[in-house]
Parts: structure tokens; C-alpha cells; sequence
């Protein structure tokens, strides 16, 4: 036998083995795919890497980022500060990771929380139509309601209790996730509602019924997959304006307390002396930029990876 | 072929499906688009019912009802001598396996996103218990029998051709042996070589299984060629309902004699001696159906009574049934 020939025979052989294989997993195909969208992969290697520093940075840069050193003020870039100092002498790379760890923290739980709300609500009002009277009014309720004076009248009502039963810190984390969750479902909500009424109608919904799927099952199996892709990008909005949200709130003095650094605190800090020190604000608005870009176009790879449609072209 | 004793599976009695029709700010109910009205016929075990008809006169949305896939406003179905249309829930839920549908848009009707596998496993997932093993077994098995390659259980639908969607939603309409397929226009969307194949694939499965059709079709070459009786609709009724070769040759109802004159033959000379039955105006709003017979309108053959009468729908000839004026003396 040639070399030739065996080649072929080595392709059937696979081909044999093919058909008995059993049928994967999804996750497999939607692995392969994403790994081809490049725009995905260094937005994941970024947003890794975003992690990694925030995560492993402060064990190895160990300076506090609470710690005054009124001598070092409003000093530039060294090997002591590779970020320089604020004007309070703090350093500036430590309070940036800090900052990142609750930054990142506070949008990502936020747009899980509201995503969570907004695709159940869109989904329950697009399927059960009894529902969608309610529901909707309910959505165009918060839609109308003027949010930031929300915001603020909720945290100076909860703030208090909150960080008495929870401790300080983790008090205000979960009011501002909660504030900034129960605020911002609801153009994902409506999305999600559009798009079900009508997946509602295709042929595989009746198909379905007329094998007797029960009603939760129709959601998970036929609905729910099926608007993954404005969720995902709704998603990966989501957590920009959380991050953004949250930061406003800091800058209000309503967010975490000022001592405390997270990336919106930090920008708003060094606006007013913009001018003098145009690094103290580029650095934290990068920051929060790249994390965004990377999300977004982590979401976009996963969007197309997970469409089966697209996947494989 | 057709054993007219032989047991009746799906009994349908004064099927009515109305959609009701709204208006103005406090949606008013105005009147209903009597999509069905007042369908009564009988499907024997192991026959093909033909089920013909123009475009919009109720066809699908009478073979959804039997199914339930639509809340029929009036009437009954029985399938086995239970009432499908009169079950709770749970109830209803248990009958399913028996009757299925293959639907009309084989692109439509399966979910993009899942897999062909997952496709064809979800009526056992559903109403099975089967270990992993074992639906994989039933699934090729399932795949054999339609005649799709094991190889493409991982695919997803968008990959396959018009005809081989057909047979995916096929091997999921025979996943759970049922009795009896509700075919709804299984072939239109199909281009015509692929037609036959499907055609005979369905025949050939209902000579092995012993499966139980309901072909609605506005084919009539087609339906010629699988059905034992033939049922044809006009607006919302039955109109006429006769085995397949009686029916064909000679039509009793004036629609049914214009809708077969319309059928091209193949044989040159013959298809120059055709003389057809041209109908005048439109089909009438099924919102507002005409007083007496619906088909009064457009019948080359309108008398005065077919204006003020609704005829009833009766047996003329053993086994033949007609709604017609013209054979209601000598019936009575």
C-alpha cells in the first residue's frame, strides 16, 4: 500500500468513528467558534489581565492604598510610585487596583442583577399574556421614574440599616448593586419582550406544543435560547453603565465613603486639578475604557459564537 | 385498500374555530373569522384523508384544532374514542404522543439552535424515561428510518437541504409511535423531485407502521396520488367528502368539478380537449360568509334556494358526502 492510499483510508476510518460519535456537548462547538473571532480572544486576554492585576497586583505592590504620606504629595511617575502619589500622597497604583476590584465587582454583579430582572420580565410578559399587561406597565413605571433622585433617595434611606446589619463596606456594595440593578432592567426587559412575542409565533413553538412541552420547558428550551443575543449585548452594555453609574454616585458623595477608592471615585477626584495633572484622569478613565472595550467584545465573540448559525463560517 | 368498516380513529363533530375580531378602544367584540365552521368527518385506521382546498379556506387551521394546538370554539374530536378537545390539561398532555403533525415549513418548524439530535430526542425527553444509551439508539434508529445519514445527529437545521428538514421534522413526529400525523402541507414548501421523495417516504412509513394520515394539501395531483378519501373545503366547510377514485372521476359539487378542472394534464392531446370551469369573482370574507350556501356567490350552477338555505351536508352515494342543493331532492 502506497502513501497515497493510505491517506484516504485513514480519512474513513475517522469518518467511521465520526458517525458513532456521540453528539457533543454545545459548549465544545461554541469554544471553537469563539476562538476564531480575534476581537474576542484579546478582549478576553485584556479583561484576564485586568483581573489578574487587580486580583494577584495587591499581594505583590503592598502599600496601602488608604496609606497618607503628606511628604510624597502630587508626585509623578517613579520606580517608588510607578503611577505617582495624589495630592493626599497616596499611591496611585494601589488605589487604582483597589478601586478596580470593587469597580469591576459592582458592574459586573449589577448587570447580572439586572439582566436576571429583565430577561424575567420580558420573558414572563412575552409568554403569558396575561402577564403582559401588568408587567409592561410595571417597566414603563420605572422607565418614567427620573432614576438618579431614585437612587439617591434609596441610598440615603437604606444606607444606614444596611451597613449596620452587613458591616460598612459590604453594606453599601450590596445597596449600590441593588440600586444600580433595580434601575436599569428595563430596556432589557423590553427587548426580551419584543423578541419573544415573536419566537412565540415561529412553527417550533407549535411544534413543541403539540408535543406536549409544558409551558417552563418551552421558556428554557425554545425562548431562552433564542434571545441570548440581545441579552448578551444588552449584557455587556450593562456593564459599562454600571460602572459609570456607580462612579456618578461616588461622585455625588452617596456611593462608597470617600476614603474608599474605586475607578469612578478616583476620576472624579482628579478633575479638579485636571489641568495640573492630566495622568490622575487618564489613568482610571483607561481603565475603566479597556475593561468596557474588553466586555464588549467578549460579548460580541460569545453572541456569535453561541448562534449556530453564524458558527462555522 | 380502504376498508370502509374498519374502525374509526379520529372522530370529528362540529369542529368550529372562530377568531374573534375586536375593535375600537374597549376592543369590542365585533364579529369572528369563521376559519372553521361546523367540519364533521371521520378518519379511519390506517387511511389517508386528503384534505383540499384554496388558499385561506381553513385547511391548516381545522388540522391545528384537531390537535389542539389552537381552543376550538365549539365541537369534538375524538381519537380512539377520547375526547381530545374536552381533556385537561394533564390529560391532554398523556394523548399527545398518539397524534402528531408534520408542519408546512420544515425551516420554521425546527429550532435553530438546537441540534438535529436534540431535535428528534425532545418527545422522548418529554414522555420517556430513556437512559442516554438508549435515545441515542432511538434516535439513529429514528434517523434510519427517514433515511438521514447517523453523521449528522451534531448538526444544526440551517446546514440541511429543504427535504432533508422534512425528514427531521418526520423522524420527531415518529419519535413517540404515534397513531395518527396530522400532515400540514407537508410538500409545498419542497421543490418538486424532492416532493416525491417525501411523498413516498410517508407512504412507505405508513405501510410499515401502520400510521393513520391527515394530508392537507392544495396539490391535487398529489393528493391523488396518496390519499384514500379526499375531503374538500370552501370557506371554513366541507363541501365534499368521497373515497379518491369516485371523487376524481366524477365530481358531484360545482366547486369541486371547477377545482379538479383546473388540474394540467400531462397528455398533450388530452389537455387540449380539457375544458375548464372558470369561477367568477372572489372568495367571500370568512367574516362575513354569504346567507345559504357558502359557495352561492361563484356557483355556475346557483339556484334560488342556495341563497336563502344552508344545505346540509349528507351522504348521496354510499360513502360519498356533498353540501349541495343540487342532490338534496333526490336524498329527500
Amino acid at each position: 500500500m502506497t502513501e497515497t492510499e493510505k491517506a484516504p483510508a485513514a480519512a474513513q476510518t475517522t469518518g467511521a468513528s465520526l458517525s458513532y460519535r456521540p453528539p457533543r456537548s454545545q459548549w465544545w462547538d461554541v469554544w471553537d467558534q469563539f476562538k476564531t473571532h480575534k476581537g474576542a480572544l484579546i478582549g478576553l486576554t485584556i479583561f484576564v489581565l485586568i483581573l489578574a492585576t487587580i486580583l494577584i497586583g495587591p499581594i505583590l505592590w503592598t502599600i496601602e492604598p488608604t496609606y497618607v504620606d503628606l511628604r510624597a504629595r502630587n508626585q509623578g511617575f517613579s520606580m517608588e510610585h510607578p503611577f505617582g502619589t495624589d495630592q493626599l500622597g497616596r499611591d496611585i497604583l494601589s488605589r487604582m487596583m483597589a478601586g478596580g476590584k470593587v469597580s469591576i465587582s459592582v458592574g459586573m454583579t449589577a448587570m447580572a442583577l439586572s439582566i436576571l430582572l429583565g430577561t424575567t420580565i420580558g420573558v414572563l410578559a412575552g409568554y403569558f399574556r396575561r402577564l403582559e399587561g401588568p408587567l409592561m406597565r410595571l417597566t414603563d413605571l420605572f422607565l418614567a421614574l427620573p432614576l438618579l433622585p431614585l437612587l439617591l433617595l434609596m441610598v440615603t434611606l437604606f444606607r444606614d440599616p444596611l451597613s449596620k446589619s452587613f458591616g460598612p463596606e459590604s453594606g453599601i456594595f450590596l445597596l449600590i448593586v441593588s440600586a444600580i440593578g433595580a434601575t436599569s432592567w428595563m430596556q432589557t426587559a423590553r427587548i426580551v419582550r419584543g423578541e419573544v412575542l415573536g419566537l412565540k409565533e415561529r412553527e417550533f413553538v407549535l411544534a413543541a406544543r403539540s408535543i406536549g412541552t409544558p409551558s417552563r420547558r418551552m421558556i428554557t428550551r425554545h425562548v431562552l435560547p433564542n434571545v441570548l443575543s440581545p441579552i448578551m449585548v444588552s449584557a455587556t452594555l450593562g456593564i459599562a453603565s454600571a460602572i459609570i453609574t456607580e462612579s456618578a454616585l461616588s461622585f455625588l458623595g452617596l456611593g462608597f465613603p470617600p476614603d474608599f477608592p474605586t475607578w469612578g471615585r478616583l476620576l472624579f477626584d482628579a478633575v479638579d486639578q485636571m489641568q495640573l495633572y492630566p495622568s490622575r484622569v487618564i489613568l482610571p478613565g483607561v481603565a475603566i475604557s479597556l475593561t468596557v472595550l474588553s466586555v464588549n467584545y467578549i460579548g460580541d465573540g460569545l453572541r456569535d459564537a453561541l448562534d449556530p448559525r453564524i458558527r462555522g463560517r | 385498500m380502504l376498508d370502509a368498516t374498519g374502525k374509526a380513529l379520529i372522530e370529528v363533530s362540529g369542529l368550529k374555530m372562530y377568531f374573534p375580531i375586536t375593535a375600537g378602544v374597549f376592543r369590542k367584540h365585533v364579529g369572528d373569522v369563521k376559519a372553521v365552521d361546523n367540519v364533521s368527518f371521520t378518519i379511519y385506521e390506517g387511511e389517508t384523508l386528503g384534505l383540499v382546498g384554496e388558499s385561506g379556506c381553513g385547511k391548516s387551521t381545522c388540522g391545528r384544532a384537531i390537535l389542539r394546538l389552537y381552543e376550538p370554539t365549539a365541537g369534538a374530536v375524538r381519537i380512539d374514542s377520547k375526547d381530545v378537545l374536552a381533556a385537561d390539561a394533564n390529560t391532554l398532555r398523556e394523548m399527545r404522543p398518539k397524534m402528531q403533525m408534520v408542519f408546512q415549513d420544515p425551516q420554521a418548524s425546527l429550532n435553530p439552535r438546537m441540534t438535529v439530535a436534540a431535535i428528534i430526542g425532545e418527545p422522548l425527553d418529554e414522555h420517556t424515561s430513556l437512559s442516554k444509551k438508549d435515545k441515542l439508539a432511538r434516535i439513529y434508529e429514528l434517523m434510519d428510518q427517514v433515511g438521514l445519514n447517523r453523521d449528522f445527529a451534531n448538526r444544526y437545521p440551517h446546514e440541511f437541504s429543504g427535504g432533508q428538514r422534512q425528514r427531521i421534522g418526520i423522524a420527531r413526529a415518529l419519535a413517540l409511535n404515534p397513531k395518527f400525523i396530522v400532515c400540514d402541507e407537508p410538500i409545498a414548501a419542497l421543490d418538486v423531485s424532492i416532493q416525491a421523495q417525501v411523498v413516498n417516504l410517508l407512504e412507505e412509513l405508513q405501510d410499515r407502521l401502520g400510521l393513520t394520515y391527515l394530508f392537507i394539501s392544495h396539490d391535487l395531483s398529489m393528493v391523488r396520488h396518496i390519499a384514500d378519501r379526499v375531503a374538500v373545503m370552501y370557506l371554513g366547510q366541507i363541501i365534499e367528502l368521497a373515497p379518491r377514485d369516485p371523487l376524481y372521476l366524477e365530481p358531484l359539487h360545482p366547486y369541486t368539478q371547477a377545482l379538479l378542472s383546473a388540474v394540467p394534464e400531462p397528455d398533450p392531446e388530452a389537455e387540449k380537449s380539457r375544458r375548464r370551469i372558470i369561477l367568477k369573482g372572489d372568495v367571500p370574507s370568512p367574516a362575513n360568509p354569504p346567507k345559504g350556501c357558502n359557495f352561492c356567490t361563484r356557483c355556475p350552477k346557483v339556484m334560488d334556494i342556495c341563497r336563502q338555505i344552508e344545505p346540509t351536508f349528507h351522504e348521496v352515494q354510499p360513502g360519498r358526502y356533498v353540501a349541495c342543493h343540487l342532490y338534496q331532492e333526490t336524498a329527500g
